[in-house]
């Protein structure tokens, strides 16, 4: 009987490693499917036990994990939460966004950067600790933006960047309407999903991050651009004269519907210095200049400024600022003066005004400054980058001197601070429908001489009249604030 | 191998010094995996390591005795392989304990404690394991009316949808745990005394040698039987057991694949039936085939427990998350039937196959022992335990890793489930017996003979 019993054998063999193979598939090769699995609650549950790194602004946590006496270990917890929720995000039972999402992988500790404390976690047997993130934010900056911003009347929908312009970190990023994440990271999960759906029912978007998901019409905040192209071809400088007068008739239109007005500002007859025409906002004068220098020659500048692509990596996602690629005449000129299909987030506004600020150069924004170990260890600090030479020195600084005219003499005189020279520009953009307001718009950057931050305020809504809004008054306070905050750190 | 050999003079050590040493290494599995379930878990080293260690070691060190007293020639590496795994598995159960507040592994450690008692006591009893041949109409008896026990009204109680067990007192047994150590000796008994009708006798018809009608029956018995407890107990895993048990004792004895055909034939068209006919098998299968098409269903079938066990086990990936960081419990039954999804959850693959070894090595000793054995009785209880192992294993083991549609049948000495325990010590105890038999040197009277020695004239059966 031993020639069945051998055979016999043979066939538990193949039983066994069938079992085996089997296994190894399940547990080598089908592992990362099955852990990326939206249903899988393990990896899910032990993020949300695990200590989490925290999110810090200088020396202190915007976000950090504490220990917890409930079914979870710790617990996340926002301490300043409505002024930062759009940089954090939430940590939900069910979902992350912002930094908590874009920097998950530091923060739970799966990075590769932390093999070294992972490994001594493993052989000493702690509890994997998750790295931190440290930020570019400046606390004194985000504070002024914040509260310049909630300061102004009703329900505000608006945002504020502030860019360092010669690194590009992002010293401020501030959104409203904003959340409390502390009550989406509640272990309360029906206390979570509760306040999610009606966060998400919300019709004024709390989640959404204006400074980067939102694009809008830039208005007059886009005659940066338009004057960039026209002094980069050559024709003009910062002391010519450019075209004026109180109204532009758009190419290949006629009658009110392709009328430019300047909106009563002065704005001369025919020719008009550069300074006034900027000082001024006239948009007969930045219609008329989009359409002599083309429409090529202003998407290669807009684009050279970063508009039509990605450029945050950090922080996700962002929204693409856009630059229409197809125009006739008409439509140039009135993408010339931030109308037409022209839309732009604050961030892309920040980045435009910076790379004035910095000779030209338009630096990639960043807000991780440091990757650090659960210990503060640094692991890594991101270096800046060049995205573009946007424009040439010489520009830049025509720019600049235009621009101080505006804060000087112009539109922009709210945003003046005392003993600094400060370069500024209002915008005010049509939304486009009748039944919505105006959006304010103003950059800027100071000192003018020596850029320490570029800062772009919008704000899409407030309960303002609709004949009172206007960029300089609205939004010029709160960017004076922001770059007090940062010259007088 | 051996049996030229033992005809040249060659002599089995006894090898029960190894036996102990390799028991001690099992104890370490054991005593190690309850302490780093405690760190793990709890933080600490439970406080109670030294009464369970010490309970344990009590426990094995008994079992070597009697191995050492009464069959002192026994294969050395089946106790230890099963002292590790015992032990294993009442480290997972009671890390399932702390997390779910349950007392398994006191009851577990109880189980084991009588299966080592009546290991203990099967191998005193039996001193030769052919005495066993001549039960061998008592046992298929006694194997049938225990199956047929939880069909009973008053005595049988259904668990979880499936038929198969009776209640006794507050206690719950599955009577088909016993059946299935019944039947391979009467199996066994039976194949012994016909293999040769059933070998030899018949028509041929066609290229295939049909044996003659009579010697179908029991056969087309065993089928119906299986068919039976598909059907009526709603077991499959049991089903498949005993059917592909007796196939595989009926090929060994015959030496007639043809017998593996008929037989293969018989069971696919049977499970081909049930398929087309009962809507659980329906379920089963089709929860195999797309077991994410049911995760967390609003109403039956649910997969939730092959779901949560392949996340757990690509969660715990090749070396796991380690006890107590890993989750568990989000299976339900852990403790019995997936076992070994909590296994891989934190031990890792590194765990999973370490027991799937340990698996293959009872199989090996035991497959060992009925080559070497010089009884064809023991030949066929030899094959049909070590049968009962493999098969057990891979029907459950497959189910759960997602190789087969899943069926209930608990891994043996892992899982948490008494009957299953005491019947898989018993079993040990059988193997442990055959092997001593086969190894022990040969009395010189059969040397006067010179015969073949598995000739069972010419052996002197001790009583």
């Amino acid at each position: 009987m031993n020639k069945p019993i051998r055979t016999i054998s043979m066939f538990c063999l193949l039983l066994f490693v069938a079992l085996m193979l089997n296994a190894t598939y399940l547990q080598f090769w089908k592992a990362d499917s099955l852990d990326d699995d939206p249903r899988n609650r393990r990896v899910i549950e032990a993020a949300y036990s695990r200590e989490r790194g925290a999110i810090l602004v200088g020396r202190d946590p915007i976000a950090e994990s504490v220990p917890s006496d409930d079914r979870f270990e710790f617990q996340r917890a926002y301490p300043v939460p409505f002024r930062y929720a759009p940089i954090t995000g939430y940590f939900s039972y069910f979902s992350q966004t912002g930094l908590e999402q874009s920097q998950n992988e530091v923060l739970s500790g799966e990075d590769p950067r932390l093999f070294v404390t992972k490994l001594v976690d493993l052989l000493s047997n702690n509890p994997n600790k998750g790295g931190s993130v440290q930020l570019t934010i400046d606390a004194d900056a985000q504070e002024a933006a914040y509260e310049g911003l909630d300061a102004l009347p009703g329900a505000v929908e608006g945002s504020v960047v502030a860019l360092d312009p010669s690194s590009g970190k992002i010293l401020a990023m501030v959104s409203l309407p904003t959340y409390d994440p502390n009550k989406l990271a509640s272990h309360d999960l029906d206390e979570v999903s509760d306040t999610y759906d009606r966060l998400l029912a919300d019709e004024s978007e709390p989640l959404l991050n204006r400074a980067i998901q939102t694009t809008l019409p830039p208005g007059s905040t886009f005659k940066l651009v338009t004057a960039a192209a026209a002094i980069e071809s050559g024709a003009y400088t910062a002391d010519d004269l450019v075209p004026g007068g109180a109204t532009y008739q758009l190419p290949l239109t006629s009658g009110e519907s392709g009328l430019i007005d300047n909106e009563g500002r002065d704005c001369g007859t025919d020719r008009i210095p550069f300074k006034q025409a900027m000082a001024q906002s006239c948009n007969t004068t930045f219609a008329a200049l989009a359409n002599e220098v083309g429409a090529d020659a202003m998407i290669e500048q807009a684009e050279a400024f970063g508009f039509n692509s990605d450029y945050l990596e950090d922080l996700r996602p962002q929204a693409r600022s856009v630059f229409p690629s197809e125009m006739d005449a008409a439509q140039t000129g009135q993408s010339g003066i931030g109308q037409f299909e022209v839309r732009a987030t604050p961030l892309q506004m920040a980045m435009v005004a910076a790379a004035i600020a910095n000779n030209g150069v338009v630096k990639r924004p960043y807000i991780v400054d440091e990757v650090q170990s659960a210990e503060y260890d640094v692991l890594e600090k991101t270096d800046d980058s060049d995205l573009s030479q946007a424009i040439s020195a010489a520009t830049a600084s025509d720019l600049t001197a235009l621009l101080v005219e505006t804060v000087e003499n112009g539109t922009a005189s709210p945003a003046a601070i005392d003993g600094i020279t400060v370069a500024g520009k209002t915008g005010t953009a049509q939304s486009g429908q009748d039944d919505v307001a105006p959006y304010a718009w103003f950059v800027s950057f100071a000192p003018a001489e020596d850029p320490q931050v570029a800062v772009a305020v919008m704000i899409e809504s407030a309960d303002i009249p609709r004949g009172e809004i206007a960029g300089g008054q609205l939004g010029g306070p709160i960017a004076k604030a922001v770059m007090e905050a940062i010259i007088n750190d | 191998m051996s049996q030229p050999s033992a005809l040249m003079g060659f002599v089995h050590r006894r090898r029960r010094g190894a036996e102990l040493f390799l028991l001690t290494l099992a104890l370490a599995v054991g005593i190690g995996a309850y302490a780093a379930v405690g760190i793990g878990v709890e933080g600490h080293v439970p406080v109670d390591i030294l009464g369970y260690g010490g309970w344990l070691a009590a426990l094995l060190v008994g079992a070597h005795v009697a191995v050492r007293l009464v069959a002192p020639y026994a294969d050395p590496v089946l106790l230890p392989v099963v002292a590790a795994l015992n032990g294993l598995g009442l480290a997972v159960i009671h890390r399932l304990d702390l997390a779910e507040d349950t007392t398994f592994a006191r009851q577990q450690l109880t189980w084991m404690t009588l299966g080592v008692v009546l290991f203990v006591g099967a191998l005193v009893i039996v001193r030769d394991h052919r005495v066993l041949a001549r039960f061998t109409y008592t046992f298929g008896l006694s194997a049938i009316l225990l199956l047929l026990l939880p069909m009973v009204p008053g005595v049988g109680k259904t668990i979880n949808g499936a038929k198969i067990w009776i209640g006794v007192g507050p206690f719950s047994f599955q009577p088909g745990e016993v059946a299935k150590v019944l039947l391979v000796v009467a199996f066994a008994g039976y194949l012994v005394l016909h293999r040769d009708a059933l070998a030899l006798a018949g028509r041929r018809v066609l290229f295939v040698d049909l044996p003659r009608g009579r010697d179908l029956g029991p056969i087309l018995a065993m089928w119906l039987v299986s068919l039976g407890i598909l059907v009526f107990q709603r077991d499959l895993g049991s089903s498949l057991l005993f059917f592909g048990l007796f196939l595989v004792m009926l090929y060994v004895a015959t030496e007639r694949p043809g017998w593996l055909l008929v037989g293969g034939g018989l069971f696919l068209s049977g499970a081909f039936v049930a398929w087309r006919l009962f809507g659980h098998v329906q379920d089963r299968v089709d929860i195999w085939l797309h077991p994410f098409d049911y995760y967390n269903n609003p109403t039956p079938p649910y997969s939730d427990q092959i779901v949560e066990t392949m996340f757990g086990m690509g969660w715990g990936g090749l070396i796991g998350r380690g006890f107590g960081e890993g989750d568990p419990t989000r299976i339900t039954y852990a403790e019995a039937d997936f076992i070994m999804g909590a296994i891989g959850e934190e031990l890792g693959l590194t765990g999973v196959i370490a027991v799937l070894l340990l698996y293959g090595l009872i199989v090996e000793r035991a497959l060992r022992a009925a080559l070497i054995s010089r009884d064809g009785f023991g030949k066929l209880v030899a094959v049909g335990l070590a049968g009962v192992v493999t098969l057990q294993v891979f029907v459950v083991v497959g189910g759960v890793t997602r190789l087969i549609p899943l069926t209930g049948l608990t891994t043996p000495f892992l899982s948490y489930g008494g009957s299953s325990l005491v019947a898989n010590w018993v079993i040990i105890a059988l193997l442990l017996r055959i092997s001593d038999q086969a190894r022990r040197p040969i009395p010189d009277l059969s040397d006067q003979h010179g015969e073949a020695p598995d000739e069972m004239s010419t052996q002197v059966i001790k009583l």
